[in-house]
């Protein structure tokens, strides 16, 4: 089974600060992670591998210390990963990184599987899966938090969330999902595929490499454009309730009366 | 556009057997595209042995003069088992606004199966138009379906905006629209308006787990699209007799299929409202300390018609479900109300409920970070406030 998994890297929410007064994201300082979700992704795609054989690839697309987020990947067990990176890439909406993505893929081998996490927590737009899986071809399931393998027919049943409950479907192969957090527990990585991480040599593809056109790459590929950004302020009111209990409990009920909430 | 290339063709048949959309068939032994029905997915070009095929995915829309030819705003009515998403009226609300500033019908489109007489409740919101799509093949969920349709029916109409609802399900089948499309797609809208000069729209999100606000456009492509979430916007109150046009709609068949198959859909009983549609959320946190006192949120949830949501750290004691799980990693919420019991408000908490317009944090640890964004604060001991609290609200409504 061939089995791929995208994975980004994000701000680490901890170390992530905000200029009030430009709006814009302070950047020094900021470290690197794994998007979370993708670990979620990385261990689905483990697991698969390691009940059905076959071999699992990283790809992500970002900068070339991206790399590192590959490293850990394959400290973590991926079989092989690769970086696609260009400063053609750079400005990428969904659109555009959907396109590059499905590049770097058909590059890898037809997929059977492909796995990506519900959501970036930057971007946060939960886009990149199903808009990947159009370009691919492939069908796609996404939220999914339980999977299982119909043995032999290649066919899978996945649990998919939504707001009311859950559905149950089914799906050959090859497909897309994305999944959540609670799908499973990511391992940590063993030794041996931490030596394996560190002394691997990483591909970094360029848009020549996946054969992409560039006008529909990074910023020329990407039909939204962002016109401003702010920092949020939050009004709040911060009041604190004071007194004795009874007084604090009398003074919220008050004041969310006069707000008509309760 | 797919392309058949007619010299190379030899009428194998490959194509047909492997369109999951009936799109293409041998004819007089040459492969024949119907254009209705492509989807533009690309399996055939794969298949075909003698790469006769091509896909050009050429953009809907390249030069200005084409773009006045996408006229409207489009509500995606969202519903499920017959239960229309509280979303879709307040999309309505707000497109209300957009389509007069436009001066364009707004024009909803309802998906399902047997769900007819929701058109008029839709109408009577402020839509111009409802297009009825009823079919059994919508009973069920699935991407393909709900996305093809979509994707047919814009291209026959062509709007300049298409709004859905950020729920699961539009998060799901809305990206499959735009990508098919090749236009922009904003997700998780919390702001929309139109820029008088050229009439685009301008959608505002939250990025970085709403840490920054960015107001994005889509200048060169139609239509523009962005999903939005749930509670930001009012909806209109329902007129008596709307005068809306209800218009149904028939969809090539090949269209309605899907390669996902849904085997079962299970509602699952939560107490109260959904965590995303909920109007009062009530918040367990470690600060709960033991799983007998979670009865006490559930309780006030209970006589508040609020849902239950949890930190991480609740749901990881088990104390609730994951799905109440409320965070970076769970659930965005955007209530009226939020009350933080025994929540620290860690920001992979805080991220997910920045969207609601009041909060209440009882804590005992008058330095909690849920202090600085609440629009209340008590500090104090969850196991005495809130019983204390329950009793106050009972009075309110005459409980004994
Ligand atoms: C990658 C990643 C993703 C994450 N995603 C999420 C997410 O999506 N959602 C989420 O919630 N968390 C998430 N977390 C976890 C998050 O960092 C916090 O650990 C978690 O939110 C803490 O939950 P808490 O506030 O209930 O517990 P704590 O931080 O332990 O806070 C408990 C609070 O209760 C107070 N307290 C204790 N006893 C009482 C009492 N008797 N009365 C009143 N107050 C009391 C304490 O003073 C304290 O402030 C994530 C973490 C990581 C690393
Ligand atoms: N630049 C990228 N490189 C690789 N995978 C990505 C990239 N951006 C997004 N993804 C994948 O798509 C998922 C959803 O991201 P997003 O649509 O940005 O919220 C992520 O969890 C990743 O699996």
């Amino acid at each position: 089974m061939n089995i791929v998994v995208c994975i980004k890297q994000v701000p680490d929410a901890r170390t992530v600060k905000f200029d009030q007064e430009k709006g814009t994201l302070v950047r020094e300082g900021v470290e690197s992670v794994i998007n979370p979700f993708d670990y979620n992704a990385i261990e689905a795609a483990l697991e698969l591998r390691d009940a059905f054989g076959g071999q699992v690839s990283a790809v992500t697309m970002g900068p070339p210390q991206a790399q590192e987020a590959i490293r850990e990947a394959l400290s973590l067990g991926v079989d092989k990963g690769v970086v696609v990176s260009d400063r053609a890439f750079a400005g990428s909406d969904t659109l555009a990184t959907t396109y590059t993505l499905a590049k770097a893929i058909e590059k890898l081998g037809a997929p059977d599987i492909v796995i990506c996490g519900k959501q970036a927590i930057d971007g946060d737009t939960g886009q990149v899966g199903p808009g990947l899986a159009v370009r691919l071809g492939i069908p796609y399931v996404t939220c999914v938090n339980e999977m299982e393998i119909l043995k032999g027919r290649n066919v899978l049943r996945l649990k998919r969330m939504c707001e009311q409950g859950y559905d149950i479907v089914e799906v050959e192969t090859p497909l897309l999902m994305t999944v959540l957090a609670t799908l499973n527990t990511p391992r940590v990585p063993s030794l041996k595929n931490k030596m394996r991480a560190r002394k691997a040599d990483i591909p970094l593809w360029d848009v020549s490499a996946i054969g992409a056109e560039p006008g529909r790459t990074g910023l020329a590929g990407s039909p939204t454009q962002v016109v401003s950004t702010s920092v949020p302020t939050f009004d709040a009111k911060k009041e604190m309730l004071e007194g004795e209990p009874e007084e604090q409990v009398d003074a919220l009920v008050t004041r969310l009366k006069e707000a008509g909430v309760i | 556009m797919l392309e058949v290339n007619v010299d190379r063709c030899i009428g194998c048949g490959e194509c047909e057997e492997v369109c999951s959309f009936g799109a293409i068939a041998v004819e007089q032994d040459v492969a024949v595209v119907d254009y209705d029905s492509c989807t533009l997915c690309g399996t055939c070009v794969d298949t075909c042995p003698e790469d006769a095929l091509t896909l050009e995915r050429s953009d809907e829309v390249r030069d200005a003069t084409d773009l006045d030819t996408w006229r409207g705003v489009w509500v995606v009515a969202e519903q499920r088992d017959g239960k229309v998403a509280t979303v879709t009226y307040e999309l309505l609300g707000k497109a209300r606004g957009l389509a007069d500033d436009l001066r364009v019908p707004l024009t909803a489109i309802l998906m399902g199966h047997e769900i007819g007489d929701k058109a008029v409740d839709i109408a009577s919101h402020g839509a111009d138009r409802v297009l009825v799509v009823d079919h059994p093949a919508f009973a069920a969920f699935t991407d393909e379906v709900f996305g093809n349709t979509l994707v047919y029916l814009a291209r026959q109409e062509r709007p300049e905006i298409i709004l859905a609802g950020a729920t699961s399900m539009g998060r799901s089948f809305i990206p499959r629209v735009a990508t098919v499309l090749e236009t922009g797609l904003t997700a998780d809208c919390t702001e929309l308006s139109i820029r008088k000069d050229d009439r685009a729209l301008l959608q505002t999100r939250p990025a970085f787990g709403g840490n920054l606000l960015a107001t994005i456009v889509c200048p060169d492509h139609r239509p523009q699209m962005a999903t939005v979430r749930p509670h930001v916007f009012k909806a209109r109150p329902a007129t008596e007799n709307p005068t809306a046009e209800i218009i149904n709609v028939n969809i090539p068949e090949g269209l309605l299929k899907s390669r996902v198959r849904v085997v079962e859909s299970v509602q699952e009983l939560v107490e109260g409202p959904g965590l995303t549609e909920a109007e009062v959320i009530v918040t367990a946190g470690r600060g709960m300390e033991d799983k007998k006192n979670i009865a006490l949120v559930k309780e006030l949830a209970e006589l508040m018609g609020a849902g239950v949501g949890a930190s991480r750290a609740a749901t990881d004691a088990g104390w609730l479900p994951e799905r109440a799980q409320i965070g970076q990693t769970g659930v965005t919420v955007s209530p009226k109300l939020y009350i933080g019991c025994g929540v620290s408000g860690a920001i992979q908490h805080i991220v997910g409920i920045q969207g609601s317009e009041i909060i209440v944090a009882i804590n005992k640890d008058p330095d909690a970070p849920l202090f600085d964004l609440a629009t209340y604060g008590i500090v104090g001991d969850v196991k005495v406030i809130l019983p204390l609290l329950i009793k106050r609200i009972k009075k309110e409504r005459g409980i004994p």
